[in-house]
């Protein structure tokens, strides 16, 4: 990880922002790190070969997004500590992910309803920031939200097929509704410091965000033929610290060589 | 057909406007709008391409190679059938 950012223009935030921003920026860049790992891990063990590189690209393309970010959180925060610093040497109770993304793969269905959700919420989040007042996350959001648009036709697809596949297929696909639709209200759900930069116009509001990623949802789930679940208790908690027992599993295996080998570069 | 097995497509990329679509290979897949998503992300990482078709292997009807002397030999005596008496100024590209 060594190239930097272009210039960034003046922003129009407000002073009291990067207080709050910091940590936001964080758990954007903490999202899609541990998404990109969660995907990676399918890498040479897709159910065929076109959909190992269809995962294998979407990994990459969150990976890229993840750096962008942490690049711009160690500018925020500066205090010397770089993107690798922050995305390979810190805690798991200091990782601000939901819940949602640190999930394990589990089968096909499940990682592709996990992806659903995410790429739903990310899609429509990054359309709003691209035109939003922080200069940066605009900058960002302008080139992610092209992948992203694709992850969310990907996704939405297999949930189409899966849903209206055969009985194999949709079983697998109402197990990973069971399992998974707890985790996805964390998406909007905002936490203190999301809250504040709603306040000063730097995130949007999440309730008109949700409007349309209900559209989005509602449509999929009748072309599956799959019913819309029922709402159920909301799993909060990754987004303050507050992690699932997976994601110490997954950082050791992310963060092993940086710990092993400190400094390394190649 | 094997219902376990996704059927294969035929994958033709268009590299930039203005050129045709030319065959890169084939691939699985359930349908044809899946076929597409495939070919984009199995043929068109490194920016290969603009434009995909995708057509299913089996409505692709090829010549018998035991036809190949009756249907190909007789041209190759046949010289003035070829445009080459034309110079082709320099600035024309992909002739």
């Amino acid at each position: 990880m060594s190239a930097t950012l272009p210039e960034t223009p003046a922003t129009s935030v407000p002073a009291a922002a990067p207080n709050q921003l910091f940590p936001f920026v964080l758990q954007l860049a903490d999202t899609s790190l541990i998404l990109a790992h969660r995907l990676s891990e399918w890498c040479g063990h897709g159910p065929v070969l076109e959909q190992d590189l269809a995962m294998a690209n979407i990994a990459l393309d969150m990976l890229g997004e993840a750096r962008s970010y942490y690049q711009y959180a160690a500018e925020l925060e500066g205090q010397g500590r770089t993107e690798d610093d922050l995305a390979y040497l810190r805690s798991a109770v200091e990782y601000r992910n939901p819940l949602l993304v640190e999930q394990p793969n589990g089968d096909f269905a499940h990682t592709i309803l996990r992806q659903f959700l995410f790429d739903n919420f990310h899609y429509h989040l990054l359309r709003k920031l691209k035109d939003g007042p922080n200069a940066q996350l605009a900058a960002i959001a302008e080139k992610s939200v092209k992948e992203a648009a694709y992850h969310l036709k990907w996704s939405s697809e297999w949930v189409i097929r899966l849903g209206d596949g055969t009985d194999e297929s949709r079983k697998r696909l109402d197990k990973a509704i069971a399992t998974l639709w707890r985790f996805g209200s964390e998406l909007t759900t905002p936490t203190a410091t999301e809250t504040a930069l709603q306040e000063i116009g730097v995130l949007p509001d999440y309730a008109a965000l949700l409007t349309e990623m209900q559209a989005h949802t509602e449509h999929v789930f009748a072309e599956a033929t799959v019913p819309l679940p029922a709402p159920v208790f909301a799993q909060l908690g990754g987004k303050t610290g507050r992690h699932t027992e997976h994601l110490g599993y997954l950082l050791s295996e992310l963060q092993y060589m940086q710990r092993t080998y400190p400094g390394l570069t190649w | 057909m094997n219902q376990s097995e996704w059927p294969l497509w035929e994958v033709f990329i268009r590299s930039k406007q203005g050129l045709d679509h030319k065959h890169v290979g084939s691939l699985h897949a359930a349908d044809a709008t899946m076929a597409v998503q495939n070919a984009r992300d199995v043929y068109t990482r490194r920016l290969e391409g603009v434009s995909i078709w995708v057509v299913e292997s089996k409505h692709i009807h090829a010549s018998n190679p035991d036809d190949s002397e009756a249907f190909f030999d007789p041209a190759a005596d046949k010289v003035y059938r070829h445009p080459t008496f034309y110079e082709v100024p320099d600035s024309i590209k992909h002739m």
